[in-house]
């Protein structure tokens, strides 16, 4: 409960003694550049090998001649949609930009960089670590998206060359009982896990003390919370709005 | 000048100062010296306000520091300049972009005018050429030179120095001193600086605070260390055959 306290308390200095519009706007704009495009190939190589095993095993467990083949893609979808896209995504996401943003952080404490934006009149919590947070907002969502248009079309591939599906009951699959919504709940979602995941690993690297070895705690540590944090933030967004 | 009060501060029941009182003079290198673990460093944070004293206050020019609101601290802070022990250059800044960083931030200080402040700063701790190298691609001692650059580029009235020759060959520590003690006198601001370099003290001390165990022990000029006749601080200035020699025991 201190912790949590802590991290509210955290999350609160963020939004007093701020700098400039022109200053965030251009830090938050770097950041896009580091948490957001540079995440894009990782994103779409693990979504389209999602969707591509998800085609397959799906096709595996379908073994009945009564129950058609588009299921396959439609099952697909639901579980791109829903689930892998904005979850598993989250999961990946957190190892590579929480980790990354906890590290340098955590480096910036210890070799007194935070220190020394503090000392020149700075919040240097507003200052690192709000545009962290606002260029998680934006790129996260689109993320999940290009997650899920690479999971689709992954399984899309694999189904058709692997003659699991044929490419007319895919699509068929992808479009028949559509229920927009989806769609809504996993960008709902995305934004969550972009806060979670980015404000808990800001707030582990913010506040390492020590040397080298205690950064390496504070991204390891910063990985599992913000797991903890979307995988647990994920059961109550699906009982709240399905 | 920079005025302390009756300075306390406490990490859980371990007491690491202990009503430190003292004045900083303008236009001088005041220096704060004492053995590794005496609370030189965290008074220094008092000072500067990373640190939050249990007790007492801290005064610029008449300006309470310690009980000021926010706003009023942001001012002073944005008076100070400080030298970290590491130089704490941003590591994803080239040396432009450091010495740069204040005025892009607290100043609405034009392009040009910035680039020819920095470069000036730059010629004045004598780095010329070095302008887009990264803190990783230059040497320790050049990165204290960049360091003392940022620290001065926005004009401040107080300089702080926490171990500035720390890790430094003797040569070059000696430049650094003289350096800062150049600017000191040059721009007229109020020099604060940690050390536990002996040749620091007796180079460019021209008024040193001695703590000890987190007391100040005794106060004066760098020839008064000769005869202060306290025992602590004998024992840590003549620790060499060299300055044995000098008190002539």
């Amino acid at each position: 409960m201190k912790e949590f306290g802590k991290y509210v308390m955290f999350l609160g200095s963020l939004f007093v003694r701020r700098e400039s519009f022109g200053t965030y706007y251009r830090l938050t704009l770097e950041e896009c550049m580091q948490v957001g495009i540079k995440s894009v190939a990782l994103v779409a190589f693990v979504a389209f090998f999602m969707g591509a095993v998800t085609t397959v095993q799906t096709a595996y467990n379908l073994v009945s001649p009564f129950v058609p083949r588009f299921i396959i893609s439609q099952v697909v979808r639901e579980m791109t949609i829903l689930e892998l896209a904005p979850t598993i995504i989250g999961v990946i996401y957190a190892g590579k930009v929480g980790s990354s943003i906890a590290g340098g952080l955590g480096t910036m404490r210890i070799t007194e960089q935070i220190d020394a934006l503090e000392v020149m009149g700075i919040n240097s919590s507003s200052y690192l670590v709000l545009p962290k947070i606002l260029a998680s907002l934006l790129m996260y969502p689109l993320l999940v998206i290009i997650a899920g248009i690479s999971s689709l079309v992954g399984g899309y591939l694999v189904g058709t060359i692997t003659g699991v599906i044929t490419p007319t009951d895919y699509i068929y699959g992808i479009r028949v009982n559509f229920n927009e919504y989806t769609i809504t709940f996993a960008l709902i979602k995305s934004y969550f896990f972009a806060f979670l995941i980015s404000s808990i690993s800001s707030f582990k690297g913010y506040y390492t003390q020590g040397g080298a070895l205690e950064v390496g705690i504070a991204s390891t540590a910063a990985v599992t919370a913000s797991v903890i944090a979307v995988l647990l933030s994920n059961y109550f967004l699906a009982q709240l709005l399905l | 000048m920079i005025k302390i009060k009756n300075i306390s501060k406490s990490f859980k029941e371990k007491v690491v100062l202990n009503s430190i009182s003292g004045e900083f003079d303008k236009g001088k290198t005041n220096l704060i010296i004492g053995s590794s673990g005496t609370g030189k460093s965290v008074l220094l944070k008092c000072i500067v306000g990373l640190l939050q004293p249990d007790q007492g206050s801290v005064f610029y020019d008449l300006r309470n520091f310690t009980d000021a609101d926010k706003e009023m601290k942001t001012e002073i802070r944005r008076e100070i300049g400080m030298l970290f022990q590491g130089g704490a250059l941003f590591d994803s800044k080239n040396v432009e972009q450091n010495v740069m960083f204040p005025l892009d931030i607290l100043t609405k200080m034009p392009d040009a005018e910035k680039i020819e402040r920095v470069n000036f700063c730059l010629k004045r701790v004598g780095l010329e050429n070095v302008n887009k190298k990264m803190p990783s691609e230059i040497s320790g001692g050049m990165k204290k030179r960049v360091g003392i650059a940022r620290a001065i580029v926005n004009n401040p009235n107080y300089l702080f120095c926490d171990e500035p020759n720390s890790g430094l060959d003797p040569q070059t520590a000696i430049v650094i001193d003289e350096l800062i003690q150049e600017i000191t006198k040059e721009f007229d601001i109020t020099t604060v600086v940690v050390t536990h370099d002996m040749n620091s003290v007796m180079g460019i001390g021209e008024k040193v605070m001695f703590l000890y165990k987190g007391d100040k022990l005794w106060e004066g000029s760098k020839e008064d260390i000769v005869n202060s006749h306290v025992k602590e601080l004998d024992d840590f200035v003549f620790t060499n055959k060299l300055m044995r020699g000098l008190k002539g025991k």
